[in-house]
């Protein structure tokens, strides 16, 4: 077959395959890795890129010390691990639940599904922006509603240091957790009845096969959706630069908020493009070590 | 023990509780969404009422002021304008103000409209031609090519936006469309290549194979036989480009400012006097999400796949 097929008129496959993909690895080349080594290449000078004609002084590993002993990075860093925990654990335990509850196949199923998965499709500054209507201490609905089943008085979710933290876990969950109880959902779809049968011939409780059928066969879906939800809120920035701005002070000041900060209001060239690599790596490892610790899993 | 029906299937009071809670569920997490329409349609006055109100008269004030500048003036020089020739001349008259002119909105949606095609359009030609190679053709380290062309979507958008942004003053693509169709089009095609091989290997190869021995070299086979087939898919991941050049925001905003524009970066600065104009900023949000939820809608049997990258499939 394949002999016959080569004989045929034009280019041959081996051709016709880098020139197709020719183009978007020249693309992904100049578009991503050239800024990417440009990065790395400037994080070892005292760069900034608002002072042009300035000299360019290649200052070693100056940039990454000083980020790795400063304190104020290991607060961002804090911060970011706040969020990211506590997001990935709330959007665990509701994503989940709804998989399971939408899981029992009841009419209008597929509809319910549709609206609940449409705050993941918005854009997420916008939805940071209303959010901060939601949450105007004056005339806020969320104030409202809140103070509606238990009278806190007035409080502010962004202007407070203490509030602001959970104010953009609150909007993450609120729009990510359909995320996690989409790929749930497809696991939970992917078990096949037989097992159920079996275990209900062997009379095993429901929660005994909760725990030994549902539960392990969601487990692998459950860590990719976290793994992808993990990535992006390591890198968060969106949702949060308009909700918050990092504020009040650096109380919500993400790493990439940070980051923002100090590559384009403080122009710090060099200093930010050590502490973008230092965020890369971080992101790359964590995923690498996570990616195997989840294959592990799914042997089992 | 009941033989009519698999024991998976929930007994009739379990599958009703589920179904109350989901309801309960999609009702709380659309309030924010539904919130935000019904604030487009208040009056500015209506829009910072305590407490919130549920049912109010609705006004267009938001959409007049989403497409208008205004300025206030005196009510003797009011009274000297002649009787307004428009509806909404009538409305923002009525609040002591004339028009200046029109608003930076229109600009700034058909921005996102330009850039969101015409990434779109790239991303899934390059991205099928890409797919199609990776998908049929032994290609030399097929899996580290694909996990490269993946992992560009691992890094933080801030991170490469320092680099892209000097690159493009040196180029002069700064804070043009092209620019950023080009940034956009990047950025997607991890995506695009990802969704669309995936498609591409559900598609027997006999089709091709049948094609080519008729006559067909293997671009036509590829234009006249696969493109085809692979309709449905090359659609949905469209929709996802499109999706993703609409919403995204840190390139947008750190890369444009005054002629490439999007609309995520704009809504956010809509002013009105003293404060942010609530109703205006409802008025943009809603124009700006209704394409998206219409997108979802026609997404919604394959949103699974688009949003793992292709990684879970029903």
């Amino acid at each position: 077959m394949k002999s016959a097929v080569k004989k045929f008129k034009g280019l041959s496959d081996k051709a016709i395959a880098w020139i197709f993909i020719a183009p978007t690895l020249i693309l992904l080349l100049a578009i991503n890795i050239y800024p990417l080594i440009y990065a790395i290449r400037m994080s070892f000078t005292n760069f900034y890129a608002n002072k042009i004609g300035r000299e360019v002084k290649f200052v070693g590993l100056k940039n990454y010390k000083k980020i790795l002993g400063k304190e104020e990075i290991w607060e961002k860093m804090q911060i970011t691990a706040h969020f990211v925990c506590w997001t990935l654990v709330l959007q665990a335990l509701i994503g989940l639940g709804l998989a399971l509850l939408l899981n029992k196949k009841f009419k209008g199923n597929e509809l319910l599904t549709t609206l609940i998965v449409l705050p993941m499709m918005l854009s997420p500054a916008v939805v940071g922006v209303f959010w901060t209507y939601l949450y105007n201490p004056q005339v806020g609905l969320f104030n409202y509603v809140v103070n509606f089943f238990y009278d806190f008085g007035i409080f502010d979710m962004i202007g407070s240091s203490t509030l602001a933290p959970w104010s953009i876990v609150i909007v993450d969950t609120w729009m990510w957790t359909p995320f996690t109880m989409l790929i749930c959902l497809a696991g939970l779809r992917s078990i096949p009845n037989y097992l159920y049968e079996a275990a209900e011939v062997d009379r095993a409780s429901k929660w005994q096969q909760f725990i030994h059928i549902t539960l392990p066969s969601v487990l692998p879906f459950l860590l990719l959706a976290l793994l992808f939800r993990g990535i992006e809120n390591f890198k968060m920035f969106d949702l949060v630069a308009e909700l918050t701005s990092g504020g009040p002070g650096s109380a919500t000041e993400l790493a990439s908020i940070n980051l923002k900060r100090e590559a384009f209001e403080k122009w710090k060239t060099g200093y930010s493009s050590a502490f973008a690599v230092i965020l890369f790596v971080t992101i790359f490892g964590f995923g690498n070590v996570y990616v195997k610790v989840m294959n592990k899993i799914k042997e089992r | 023990m009941d033989t009519s029906r698999s024991p998976l299937e929930a007994t009739g009071f379990s599958r009703k509780l589920a179904a109350t809670i989901i309801i309960v569920y999609m009702i709380v997490t659309l309030i924010p969404i539904t919130w935000m329409v019904a604030t487009s349609f208040k009056s500015v006055d209506s829009a910072i009422s305590y407490p919130p109100e549920v049912f109010f008269e609705p006004s267009l004030e938001g959409y007049v002021n989403l497409f208008t500048n205004r300025s206030r003036q005196p009510k003797d020089y009011l009274d000297s304008l002649p009787p307004p020739d428009t509806w909404y001349e009538e409305l923002v008259r009525s609040r002591e103000m004339v028009i200046t002119g029109p608003s930076k909105f229109l600009p700034r949606y058909s921005n996102s409209l330009i850039i969101g095609f015409g990434a779109t359009f790239f991303s899934v030609f390059l991205g099928s031609l890409a797919a199609y190679a990776l998908s049929r053709f032994k290609v030399p380290l097929k899996d580290d090519l694909l996990f490269f062309i993946l992992s560009t979507r691992m890094f933080p958008p801030i991170a490469v936006a320092v680099p892209i942004f000097i690159m493009y003053r040196k180029l002069g693509l700064g804070d043009t469309h092209v620019g950023m169709i080009i940034l956009y089009t990047v950025v997607n095609l991890s995506l695009s290549v990802w969704l669309l091989k995936g498609f591409m290997d559900e598609i027997p190869r006999e089709y091709e194979e049948a094609a080519m021995i008729d006559g067909y070299s293997r671009m036509q086979a590829f234009f006249k036989v696969v493109l085809p087939q692979a309709t449905t898919g090359i659609a949905a991941t469209a929709i996802f480009c499109m999706i993703f050049s609409w919403n995204e925001y840190a390139f947008a905003v750190l890369l444009t400012q005054f002629n490439a524009q999007t609309a995520p970066p704009f809504i956010p600065t809509i002013i009105g006097e003293g404060g942010l104009d609530w109703p205006a900023i409802g008025a943009g949000t809603t124009l700006f999400l209704i394409p998206v939820m219409i997108f979802t809608v026609v997404l919604r049997k394959h949103l699974l796949r688009g949003i793992t990258f292709g990684a879970v499939r029903k």
